[in-house]
């Protein structure tokens, strides 16, 4: 499974790109292999404040309906509209074309909280 | 806590081996899917797909009295099938819901088949058990049987490969006993995808050799393994119930629309009384099929139904169609709103989304 090393993740299987103020956030690779076949992406709202762990957006697969939550206090700045037409880009490419939303970074301190990629890898085993 | 019971079929080691995704269904340790649930459907709708089915029960009822009884407790007409055929069926409780949904086989003048959904199996056995009468014996056999369902466009070449080209095959449910290697396995005619296909029954220690043959042979056809994620979507296209989804104790045949396995002209079986008064009345509510209008979040069981700002009903069944690309599923509603072509809307994360009631089925082949 596939757990680039510059990336940081949560337990619930988002990973986070840092981007100066910002953060870019998927879903992980072992995420998307779990789902299978993404057939609809609920994006949040730009402009939305979400607190860590705050449910923001909803990644549907054909057999159920998974939260996505914000890995850190923060504020939607972006989506990826691209996943409305095509959610499938979370299958086919979970760490480029296929991330969810970016956050502007409420504290970048807040950011030594999550897994770092080997914290991630010894989680899904 | 309680244990939960996770039991293993036959073919567990196999679908671990193959990379399968493992999950709980009915108490039995399934494979949800191998790939993907939408390769695996495709495979089925295009070639062939093959599913275990070795977690469905096998019930044997068998002796003089057996015809008869049978006819007591189930809704189907016993009496119809020849030595060698089968129907789908219901088994009520006395409130006229639904117990399960099963087909039954002559498998010869005295002696029944009934395969019975895999979380039903025990309570379908008690049941029948508790009402047996005199002339009649009722044997579990679930766990001395191994099954697969073979699914698909291509499945009669596969059979032919598989079984000889000069094998024939039994006609639309029926059921046949065939050679394979030094072992006799039992095919019949049937299956849960809507498209030609078979289930084949054999002992439970020839599983792994009929399933990997079946997977050998099928190479040539573009087979697959599937699992119950494909085989859900599946039956779902065709507007096929499933029991504890769709249909339930507190459901009747007329309610689900399956009245036409329902023989109301047989004199007694448990639950007519009420079918009767259903038929007559017309029942409260009915499972109806719908599709989406726009493209969106899939339904999904317990969402609400409404029609105009009035809440009539509840989704029991729904999915992403993967024949379609669409959003689909099945719903009861109350009667006066179950009419092809009436607007409903969903209602998903507190936001509704329109869809149309339509007929059944929800795919057709082109």
């Amino acid at each position: 499974m596939n757990v680039p090393d510059d990336l940081l993740y949560t337990e619930s299987h988002e990973w986070i790109r840092r981007e100066s103020e910002n953060v870019r956030v998927g879903i992980t690779d072992h995420a998307q292999s779990e789902l299978t076949d993404v057939v609809y992406v609920e994006l949040p709202k730009v402009d939305r404040q979400a607190n860590a762990k705050e449910a923001i957006a909803v990644v549907e697969s054909v057999k159920a309906a998974s939260d996505i939550y914000a890995p850190v206090k923060g504020t939607v700045v972006e989506v990826n509209k691209a996943l409305e037409a095509d959610p499938g880009l979370l299958n086919r490419e979970p760490y480029g074309q296929g991330w969810i939303f970016v956050l502007k970074l409420d504290n970048a301190e807040d950011l030594k909280q999550l897994k770092d990629a080997e914290g991630y890898r010894k989680q899904i085993g | 806590m309680s244990e939960v019971a996770q039991k293993r079929t036959p073919l567990y080691d196999e679908h671990v081996r193959l990379g399968a995704k493992i999950i709980l269904f009915g108490g039995w340790l399934m494979p949800v899917h191998y790939t993907s649930i939408v390769e695996e459907h495709q495979a089925v709708r295009n070639n062939v797909g093959i599913f275990d089915i070795s977690h469905m029960g096998q019930l044997i009822a068998e002796g003089s009295g057996a015809q008869a009884w049978l006819n007591t407790m189930l809704t189907n007409n016993v009496d119809k099938l020849d030595v060698g055929t089968g129907q789908y069926t219901f088994l009520l409780n006395e409130r006229g819901g639904i117990i399960d949904d099963l087909i039954v086989y002559r498998i010869d003048d005295d002696k029944f088949l009934l395969v019975v959904n895999a979380s039903r199996t025990d309570e379908v056995f008690e049941w029948l058990k508790r009402h047996l009468r005199g002339g009649v014996k009722i044997e579990n056999r679930s766990a001395d049987f191994g099954g697969v369902a073979i699914q698909g466009p291509r499945v009669v070449e596969l059979l032919h490969a598989l079984f000889g080209k000069d094998v024939e095959l039994p006609p639309r449910n029926a059921i046949v006993d065939l050679k394979f290697g030094g072992t006799n396995v039992s095919v019949a005619r049937t299956g849960y995808t809507g498209e030609d296909g078979v289930e084949v029954f054999f002992r439970a220690s020839d599983a792994t050799k009929f399933w990997n043959a079946a997977l050998e042979t099928g190479k040539l056809f573009g087979i697959k393994p599937c699992g119950l994620g494909a085989r859900d979507t599946l039956r779902l296209e065709m507007c096929y119930p499933l029991n504890g989804s769709d249909l339930s104790p507190e459901r009747n045949p007329i309610e689900a629309g399956l009245g036409f396995f329902v023989d109301l002209t047989k004199p007694n079986f448990i639950g007519r009384d009420v079918l009767v008064r259903t038929k007559e009345s017309g029942p409260r509510e009915k499972l109806v099929p719908f599709r989406m209008k726009e493209k969106g979040p899939p339904p999904r069981p317990h969402y609400a139904v409404f029609e105009n700002s009035e809440r009539i009903g509840e989704v029991t069944s729904g999915t992403i169609s993967p024949s379609l690309n669409w959003g689909v599923g099945m719903a009861y509603v109350s009667t006066p709103h179950a009419n092809i072509g009436t607007k409903i809307d969903i209602e998903i994360r507190g936001q509704k989304f329109p869809a149309m009631i339509e007929k059944k089925p929800l795919y057709k082949k082109s």
